[in-house]
C-alpha cells in the first residue's frame, strides 16, 4: 500500500490562467494536475498524488482565512497521509498560499506538510517555523530540481524519517536548534572556529543568530497643513508606454514621473507595467493604484500644502530584496533633498 | 522600500492589500486596502463611490502618518 499525497498548486500552475484568474476560489479535481505529474514520478511507488487542491493566488491572499478553512476540508476529505504545495518559487502570493496551507495542515491534521520556495520569498519568514520548505530558484525554471527534493523531503517524513540539518536536506531553516552529542569540546570548537576566522578561512557558526532587519516606526508628521506629501508605489503605475521599460517582474529600476500637469490620472495617460496581477483595473483607472485624483483635491482643499510634484514607481512582482533596498534608499535621498516631509506607499 | 524610507528618516505610510506581507517586510504604519489589482478602488461602485472609497483610505493614511506609535500597527478602523 501505498502513501495518500494531496498536492495544492495555484491557478497559474493549473493552467487555469494567469493573472486575469487568481480569483478562482478552491477547488478539488481528483489525481494529479499539472506540476503535479513531475511530483507523481518523484514520488515513485512509495506515494501516490490521489487529489490536486487548486486555488487563485488573489483569491487566497484575499480571503485568508475563508480560502485555509475551505482547502483544509478539501484536503481533509481525501484522508491523505501527506500534504505537498507548490513549489511557488519566489511568487509571494502563492509562497504566502502554499505555507498557509502546509501550517495548517500540520496543525489541524497532524501530517506531514512540505512545500518549496525560494528563500526571498515573503511566505519563507512568515511559515519558516511550521512548514519544511525545500529550498528552490527563483523562477520554473527551477522545477525540475524543486519537485524531486520536496519528494524526497515528504517521503522522509512519510517514513518517519528524522531529518538531517537544513543544509543536508536542503530545506529552509526553521529557527530549531538541536542538541547532540560529540567528540569534542565547546571550548576546542570555539577555538577553531576562531583560528579559521582569524587566518581568514571559511568556518560555520552553530548557533546562527537571527536577522531582525527592523527599522523602528519614525515620529509622526506634527503640521500636516504645512506638509509636502509624496506618493511612492510597487504597483507599476507608469506614463502610457512604459517610457523606461520598467520590467514586469524581477524589476531592476524604478522610474520618477512628474505630477505637476495632472488633476488626476487617467486611462489615456497612465497605465501599470506590473505583470504580477490583473491590469486592467489600473489601466482603466490608474488613481486606483496611485491616488492622485483624491491627493489633488485634498491639496487644494488645503488639508495638506504640497502633492510633491514626482511620483516614484516601481514592479513589485518577484523583485529581489537587494534591488528594492536600493530603490528605498536612491528614491529617499531624492525626497529629503527635495524637503518631502512625509511618504504614502502604495502596492497591490 | 517602505523600509529603507523608513530608514532615511520620513514617517511613510504603507497601503496595500496582503497586510501579513506587509508586517513581514517591516513597514510600522499599514492601511489595509480593497484588492489586489485595485487597492485604491472598486470597479463594481459607481466612480463616485470609488472616489469616496479612495479619498477614506487616503484620509485614513494622512491620520496614520500623524499618529505616534511605538511598533508595527496596522490603522484598520
Amino acid at each position: 500500500m501505498s502513501f495518500r499525497v494531496v498536492h495544492y498548486i495555484n491557478q497559474f500552475f493549473a493552467g487555469i490562467g494567469g493573472e486575469d484568474k487568481a480569483d478562482v476560489p478552491p477547488e478539488l479535481r481528483q489525481g494529479v494536475v499539472g506540476p503535479g505529474q513531475a511530483l507523481a514520478a518523484a514520488l515513485g511507488s512509495e506515494a501516490q498524488v490521489v487529489a490536486t487542491v487548486i486555488c487563485g493566488d488573489g483569491y487566497f491572499a484575499e480571503n485568508l482565512e475563508k480560502a485555509t478553512a475551505d482547502i483544509l476540508q478539501m484536503i481533509r476529505s481525501c484522508n491523505p497521509d501527506a500534504v505537498v504545495a507548490g513549489p511557488a518559487f519566489n511568487a509571494g502570493r502563492y509562497g504566502t498560499a502554499a505555507g498557509a496551507v502546509c501550517a495548517a495542515v500540520s496543525k489541524e491534521l497532524g501530517i506531514p506538510a512540505v512545500t518549496g520556495m525560494y528563500p526571498e520569498n515573503p511566505g519563507v519568514d512568515m511559515f519558516r517555523k511550521s512548514a519544511v520548505i525545500a529550498k528552490t530558484a527563483d523562477s520554473a525554471r527551477g522545477m525540475k530540481d524543486a519537485v524531486p527534493a520536496m519528494a524526497r523531503l515528504v517521503l522522509k517524513l512519510l517514513r518517519k524519517e528524522e531529518l538531517g540539518s537544513p543544509e543536508a536536506e536542503g530545506y529552509l531553516e526553521q529557527g530549531l536548534r538541536k542538541n547532540f552529542f560529540t567528540d569534542v569540546t565547546g571550548a576546542e570548537r570555539a577555538v577553531e572556529m576562531l583560528v579559521n576566522k582569524l587566518a581568514g578561512k571559511p568556518f560555520v557558526t552553530e548557533y546562527p543568530m537571527p536577522v531582525f532587519d527592523r527599522v523602528a516606526p519614525n515620529p509622526p508628521l506634527k503640521d500636516l497643513a504645512n506638509a509636502t506629501i509624496a506618493l511612492v508605489t510597487s504597483g507599476g503605475i507608469c506614463p502610457k508606454g512604459n517610457p523606461d521599460h520598467i520590467e514586469a517582474s524581477s524589476a531592476t529600476k524604478y522610474g520618477e514621473y512628474g505630477l505637476e500637469e495632472f488633476d488626476l490620472l487617467t486611462a489615456s495617460s497612465h497605465e501599470t507595467a506590473h505583470g504580477g496581477y490583473d491590469p486592467t483595473y489600473a489601466n482603466n483607472d490608474p488613481n486606483r493604484v496611485l491616488p492622485v485624483d483624491v491627493m489633488r483635491e485634498m491639496e487644494k482643499e488645503g488639508v495638506f500644502k504640497k502633492l510633491y510634484g514626482k511620483f516614484f514607481t516601481t514592479v513589485g512582482n518577484g523583485t529581489p530584496v537587494a534591488n528594492a533596498k536600493r530603490f528605498g534608499a536612491e528614491i529617499a535621498a531624492k525626497l529629503k533633498k527635495d524637503g518631502v516631509d512625509a511618504v504614502i506607499l502604495t502596492s497591490t | 522600500m517602505v523600509k529603507e524610507i523608513e530608514r532615511a528618516g520620513f514617517p511613510v505610510v504603507h497601503v496595500c492589500t496582503i497586510v501579513p506581507i506587509s508586517l513581514t517586510v517591516g513597514a510600522n504604519r499599514i492601511i489595509p486596502a480593497v484588492a489586489i489589482p485595485h487597492p485604491l478602488g472598486d470597479p463594481t461602485k459607481t466612480p463616485a463611490e470609488e472616489k469616496i472609497i479612495r479619498r477614506k483610505l487616503v484620509d485614513k493614511a494622512l491620520k496614520a502618518l500623524q499618529t505616534e506609535i511605538s511598533e508595527q500597527t496596522v490603522f484598520s478602523e
